[in-house]
């Protein structure tokens, strides 16, 4: 499993990554009432605003973690946003992406410099 | 930036494991550990207990000793029948300006020989001053100090509070009483901003304390933050003062003409009379060309405060704002209020928001989003 300075997760699966976001950031967030995912299909690059979400709160942002084309959406937390606060790390994940280029997963966060960053 | 203040119940909200947040210069709770859904859920079904000591809680006594005086001076910065307002009945009502826009909105008791009325945090100094220059001559016009003002909301609100104050399950909607409680004038009114049936209780900070306490014991109350309190009171079709309402909102754009009297409408008996009177009874006659209207947006994505309005899915013609926006708990879907022109002011218009450069629509509906539940 790695991890972004956005707080989202990655856990590799196959040739693909699951991506989501992390217990911390969906504990921030508040109670999520909307989510909005892109087209399986689309290309994105690293950072670009891919995922949008709102909370009781605000609307924010998820970026793309890094560069490659999202192969399959979770329309589970489309339908039941409530979803991500119960169990972000697990069910609720974002999407599944097809990474360009693999070894940039090495550049990520690990466990234990996502939780010195959050902590 | 000056320091924020706390209320007597700071220590109380941190105890409780809120998270506390700046909001209109006060330290105060936007949420507690159960979060804003389900205590949002939890006023509707129970009882919900609010700090809102950072209100302004003011008294108005006339110097000439005659209470008629107060409630006459009163009536020159209201629209409202106060002389009308009997004994320990309270009304809602705004200050006005000279332009006809709001200065802010505010609960106007009548105690009998004095006026006891609660303003807004962040308008309470200013509505101080305005008080004073505008009826200073005839009222002594003072903000009441350490007293703490608790809001219990919800169905079971009665119930609860009824085990440690019994003669409140005899006030109905809008009375006022001063009641014991523990040895303290507690002062009560059967009110609130969530759309629920419940009450509004100034104490001393001590005696506050206590009742809070006592009432948290209760296993209907829950506490209950900021974030849940702005959406119960969207979803009860109430306005937010500086959001929904401000200097350049007329009392008729912003569709209160319900709390502005026959008698101080043109042709009544005490016609006017109040700042920007011109203007309210003219539009009140005529029209408004812009009208504050409910909108349940057709999705799933909330429309939030600063969405524009537009009447086609292209954006070509620009006819209103939202001014406040969000999901709806109970009603279980986004919902907002805002302006729009009079002539999509209608229930049943179709209107698209502009959400992140999409055309969404969005119905103007009837507001309460949900029904009133008032013992009245």
């Amino acid at each position: 499993m790695k991890y972004t300075e956005e707080h989202e997760w990655l856990r590799p699966e196959g040739d693909l990554v699951v991506v989501g976001i992390t217990e911390h950031a969906a504990e921030s967030l508040g109670d999520l009432v909307f989510v909005e995912l892109p087209e399986p299909g689309t290309k994105v690059a690293k950072d670009d605003e891919i995922v949008v979400i709102e909370s009781v709160k605000a609307a924010s942002d998820i970026l793309a973690p890094l560069d490659g084309e999202i192969v399959e959406v979770n329309e589970a937390i489309v339908e039941d946003p409530t979803l991500v606060n119960q169990d972000p790390m697990g069910e609720a994940w974002f999407f599944k992406m097809k990474l360009d280029d693999p070894s940039q997963m090495d550049d990520l966060l690990d466990e234990a410099a996502y939780k010195a960053l959050i902590e | 930036m000056s320091e924020l203040k706390r209320t007597a119940l700071f220590d109380l909200h941190v105890e409780l494991g809120a998270k506390m947040v700046p909001f209109a210069g006060y330290e105060m709770p936007v949420q507690y550990p159960m979060g804003v859904m389900k205590e949002h859920l939890h006023t509707r079904a129970q009882a919900g207990l609010f700090d809102v000591s950072h209100m302004g809680q003011v008294i108005i006594r006339a110097k000439s000793g005659n209470a008629d005086d107060a409630r006459a001076a009163l009536e020159s910065l209201v629209p409202v029948n106060i002389l009308g307002l009997a004994e320990m009945r309270q009304r809602y009502g705004f200050f006005t300006n000279e332009a006809g826009g709001i200065l802010d909105d505010l609960m106007i008791a009548n105690r009998g020989n004095h006026l006891f009325v609660v303003v807004n945090a962040a308008c309470k100094q200013a509505d101080l001053a305005h008080m004073q220059a505008g009826i200073g001559e005839s009222c002594d016009v003072e903000m009441i100090e350490g007293r703490s003002l608790l809001a219990l909301q919800g169905p079971q609100a009665e119930v609860a509070l009824s085990r440690l104050i019994p003669a409140v399950a005899d006030m109905r909607f809008m009375d006022v009483a001063i009641l014991d409680y523990d040895g303290s004038e507690a002062w009560i009114s059967r009110s609130g901003y969530t759309g629920e049936d419940g009450f509004e209780i100034s104490l001393p900070d001590d005696a506050a304390l206590k009742l809070a306490r006592a009432l948290l014991e209760m296993d209907e109350v829950a506490p209950i933050g900021l974030g849940a309190r702005d959406s119960l009171r969207l979803e009860g079709g109430l306005c937010l003062y500086g959001h929904d309402i401000d200097e350049t909102t007329s009392p008729v754009e912003a569709a209160l003409t319900w709390a502005i009297q026959k008698v101080r409408r043109r042709g009544g008996e005490r016609e006017g009379g109040f700042p920007g009177s011109e203007r309210i009874l003219r539009e009140l006659e005529e029209g408004v060309s812009r009208k504050r209207v409910g909108l349940l947006p057709e999705g799933r994505a909330p429309m939030r405060e600063g969405t524009r309005l537009f009447a086609d899915d292209q954006g070509a013609q620009e006819i209103g704002v939202i001014t406040s926006g969000g999901f709806g708990p109970t009603i279980k879907a986004p919902m907002a209020m805002g302006y729009v022109s009079a002539d999509h002011a209608a229930v049943g218009t179709r209107v698209f928001g502009d959400v992140r450069g999409k055309y969404l629509p969005a119905t103007v509906s009837a507001m309460p989003f949900t029904p009133a539940n008032f013992k009245r």
